[in-house]
């Protein structure tokens, strides 16, 4: 919790805190720290990820090839002629070890290679959940954000209060009904009686609403109480009174001191949110038809077909990096304490 | 190098950009968005596109009229010029000719020759598992303008192969050099306008196309995998025909108004599969006595709110000649059940469960989701057999697991719905699924040397006369002896909005006859 004192001259600190001092220490400036760690991170997912799904689905229980030959010509034409055709065609003879050296070879080259039902290539065949999926993603995040902290705020500036008691209703209550429910209610609500949305769909601005609401509802109670419980915090801090006890105004103390600090504790829970949202919304994906990461995901493994789960398990896996990597810078971005300049007695 | 607050919020929002541009519009992934609109036909369904090649994907060409077979076939099963105006087989039965529709073009433009449908026909036969990969044929060739196959032996149903959608024509600019489908240009009606695999298609009409001009110039298909999301689309409007609709849901639909529901039987039977070898289930009485403990009428009705569908035989009535009003139905009958147990040598034990010579009656009963009514009929069997004193433990998993189970002989019971029309003549199904060594779908453990002989003359080719007889005894023989335990049979229904006139639901589910729709003036 070191600050600079606001007693020290600008160059009695410099000496400490600019120039050549930090590369003679073999140190690194904060973001590059981070973006540093979060590379070397990213390397090690991708191995481990793939890995561990090939792994995993090797000893998942049945013949591999039977399933693969099902998502292949479908139920009413999967036999063990078909079957055994799929296991030659793909050598699914060859030795595990072999296998997997082979995938990590063409990963080396970047090809992540080709789906064993369709025979599309994966990164074709990815392309369109990943981007479904985080545009559903940011589009519900955006909602409750901008429903919840406000509300948020509004409750902790009375704790107790009215609306604290309503937010606490609106919480419980959103988080008591299960997303395909609520997604129902919706279609019935704005689709079927007012006509107003398309209940399912992609590729317009109008579809991404309903999924987007259907996940945004729930999120947004959890965001008002962090939010709420945040900022009641942080008004009764030190800082805060010290603020306004040297005279600043309430806006003032609230855009430099209150919200900034706040600031820091959401970014840190959006982020945690936004990889929830990606990865697990199979079921509101299902209902409104949407083709995201979920659904893909939930299909190849029913299929076996593993090129496409361990790129998509890699995909989730990297985006779980790159959105800690914008958590943390913008956390470091947000954070008023120093973490560079340092106290020189 | 030093990073200042300005920097940090720099990069932030860089990184941030990346991010957004990432989840930005789909556009620049997916193609344009569906157009909706008065001029769009607009078809939902439960079936996703996942590959472009015709073996694998499920007839979706032919059913949207993009791709014609060689050989078309009409709603009973009669077959039909498609690609080939004509064919004809030699003295021998072993060269059939097909000679093609004159004039015919590609959607891309390109003409329809011997040499290009030949071409196209040996890519398709790669693709083993299939009809047409696995039929006897020895050569396929362009001569003098007619497309010629050469087979191995006489194989009547060859026509009948020819119309299975895995054999559609498609263009030479349609494949890769590794001979797999990277595009699908046809030469029906409509040609393909865009395709976001696996859930939306869009065809247009095709201006060459030489035959009766549609009347809707544009469709597109949305793939919904959920029965409750369909059918809220049809009751909203927002789907003009809607395929797959549940029987809890065509309930509800019914009462909605601008909204029709058109209904027709399939070529479809959920069967029980039995392992006839099995210790047990290898006593005909014991097969005659589960099928007699079945309710089928109760539970067509409470399952598919739908009594006429309970089965009284094998083949269902819209396969009218194979259907035979002779043979005596299959009954609900507890006491006879009871008694055939018992004769069998089955006593209840302490607990009620039948016991023989120390031998609990305990057997499993494989069966998957891909059709959301066989889960429940999967227990009302369950229930069924437990009122006699046998416990039946349910597996549901994926649909591979009963040809796995009958390769490594430990499938017991396998509940699934097979359907005899893949190519319209049911007997090419019918030959796979009860010859000598039987067959994942059909019988496991069991053979009958008459009804293997019926069926090979059959395939051969005989007089109408003898090929009624000989179907009739098929049916007589799978009737008594009980390979297969037939439970119910299909209807298939489809929600059609006000806005269309002339929609009809093809029994063989081959096309979605909507060359045929019209608008409503």
């Amino acid at each position: 919790m070191t600050t600079v004192p606001p007693t020290l001259a600008a160059d009695e600190v410099e000496p400490a805190v600019r120039g050549p001092a930090p590369a003679r220490r073999g140190t690194l400036p904060p973001v590059a720290r981070v973006l540093a760690r979060r590379a070397l991170q990213a390397v090690s997912v991708t191995l481990l990820v793939s890995t561990a799904c090939f792994v995993i689905v090797q000893n998942l229980p049945g013949d591999m090839a039977y399933r693969i030959a099902a998502g292949r010509y479908g139920y009413d034409r999967v036999t063990t002629a078909s079957a055994d055709a799929v296991r030659a065609d793909l050598g699914l003879d060859a030795p595990a070890w072999q296998q997997l050296a082979r995938w990590w070879a063409d990963l080396a080259q970047f090809d992540l290679g080709t789906s064993l039902v369709t025979g599309g290539s994966v990164v074709h065949e990815l392309r369109l959940p990943v981007t479904s999926s985080l545009q559903l993603a940011a589009t519900a995040l955006a909602l409750a954000v901008a429903v919840g902290a406000p509300v948020g705020m509004a409750a902790a500036w009375r704790p107790g209060g009215l609306l604290d008691r309503l937010t606490t209703v609106w919480v419980a209550g959103t988080r008591a009904l299960p997303p395909f429910l609520l997604g129902l209610l919706l279609i019935m609500l704005f689709s079927v009686h007012l006509g107003w949305l398309p209940a399912v769909g992609h590729g317009s601005a109008s579809n991404v609403v309903l999924p987007a609401v259907t996940l945004a509802v729930g999120l947004s109670g959890l965001f008002a109480r962090v939010t709420r419980d945040t900022v009641a915090q942080l008004r009764g801090s030190g800082f805060v009174t010290f603020a306004e006890t040297k005279g600043l105004r309430g806006r003032a103390v609230l855009a430099r001191h209150v919200l900034r600090n706040a600031g820091v504790t959401l970014v840190a829970y959006v982020g945690a949110q936004a990889l929830i949202l990606i990865e697990g919304v199979v079921v509101v994906e299902s209902l409104f038809a949407w083709p995201g990461l979920g659904r893909t995901l939930v299909h190849a493994i029913f299929w076996r077909d593993v090129p496409v789960i361990q790129a998509a398990a890699v995909a989730l896996a990297l985006l779980v990096v790159l959105i800690n990597t914008v958590v943390d810078v913008a956390g470091l971005a947000l954070d008023p304490r120093p973490r560079w300049r340092q106290v020189v007695p | 190098m030093v990073w200042g607050r300005p920097a940090v919020a720099g990069v932030a929002m860089v990184v941030s950009a990346v991010l957004v541009a990432c989840s930005g519009p789909p556009g620049a992934a997916g193609g344009r968005q569906p157009r909706g609109g008065p001029n769009v036909l607009r078809v939902v369904g439960p079936f996703e596109l996942h590959s472009l090649d015709p073996a694998r994907s499920d007839g979706f060409f032919t059913r949207l009229r993009v791709a014609e077979t060689l050989v078309d076939a009409d709603g009973r099963g009669d077959l039909r010029p498609g690609l080939a105006a004509a064919w004809r087989v030699s003295d021998d039965q072993r060269a059939w000719t097909f000679s093609l529709r004159p004039d015919t073009v590609f959607h891309d433009g390109t003409k329809v020759t011997a040499e290009t449908v030949a071409a196209s026909l040996t890519n398709a036969r790669g693709e083993r598992g299939t009809p047409w990969g696995d039929a006897p044929v020895a050569a396929i060739t362009a001569n003098a303008g007619e497309v010629q196959v050469q087979l191995d032996r006489p194989y009547a149903p060859l026509p009948a192969v020819l119309a299975h959608a895995g054999t559609q024509v498609l263009a030479p600019a349609s494949y890769n050099s590794d001979r797999t489908v990277k595009k699908v240009i046809g030469t029906g009606p409509y040609r393909v306008e865009r395709i976001e695999q696996p859930s939306a298609i869009e065809v247009v009409a095709f201006e060459g196309w030489a035959g009766k001009k549609p009347d809707i110039e544009r469709i597109s298909y949305q793939a919904v995998g959920r029965a409750e999301t369909r059918a809220l689309m049809a009751e909203s409007g927002q789907a003009d025909v809607t395929l797959g609709i549940d029987p809890v849901s065509r309930q509800r639909v019914q009462r909605a108004a601008g909204v029709e529901i058109k209904s027709v039987t399939l070529p479809r039977t959920i069967l029980l599969k039995v392992n006839a070898g099995h210790r047990v289930l290898g006593d005909l009485r014991v097969r005659q006595a589960v099928s007699a403990a079945l309710d089928r009428k109760a539970m067509a009705t409470a399952l598919l709110r739908d009594p006429e569908m309970a089965a009284t035989q094998f083949f269902p009535p819209s396969l009218s000649e194979w259907h035979q009003d002779s043979v005596p139905p299959l009954a609900h009958d507890p006491s006879q059940a009871r008694e055939l147990l018992a004769q069998a040598g089955w006593a209840p034990g302490p607990d009620g469960v039948l016991t023989r010579n120390g031998q609990r009656f305990e057997i499993s009963l494989r069966t998957f989701p891909d059709r959301p009514e066989l889960p429940v009929l999967a227990t009302a069997v369950q229930a069924a057999l437990k009122e006699l004193g046998i416990r039946v433990n349910v597996q549901v998993g994926n649909s591979s697991e009963i040809p796995a189970g009958h390769k490594d002989g430990t499938l017991e019971l396998g509940l699934y719905a097979r359907n005899f029309a893949l190519v319209p003549d049911p007997l090419v199904t019918l030959l796979n699924d009860y010859g000598p060594r039987g067959a994942d779908w059909g019988a496991m453990g069991w053979s009958n040397a008459e009804l293997a002989r019926t069926l090979s003359d059959l395939a051969d080719g005989t007089d109408a006369a003898a090929a009624a007889a000989g179907r009739q005894q098929v049916s007589g023989i799978l009737q008594r002896e009980l390979p297969v335990i037939p439970v119910a049979w299909y209807r298939q229904s489809a929600v059609v909005s006000d806005r269309v006139n002339g929609f009809t639901l093809d029994p063989l589910e081959r096309s979605w006859l909507i060359d045929e729709v019209r608008w409503s003036s």
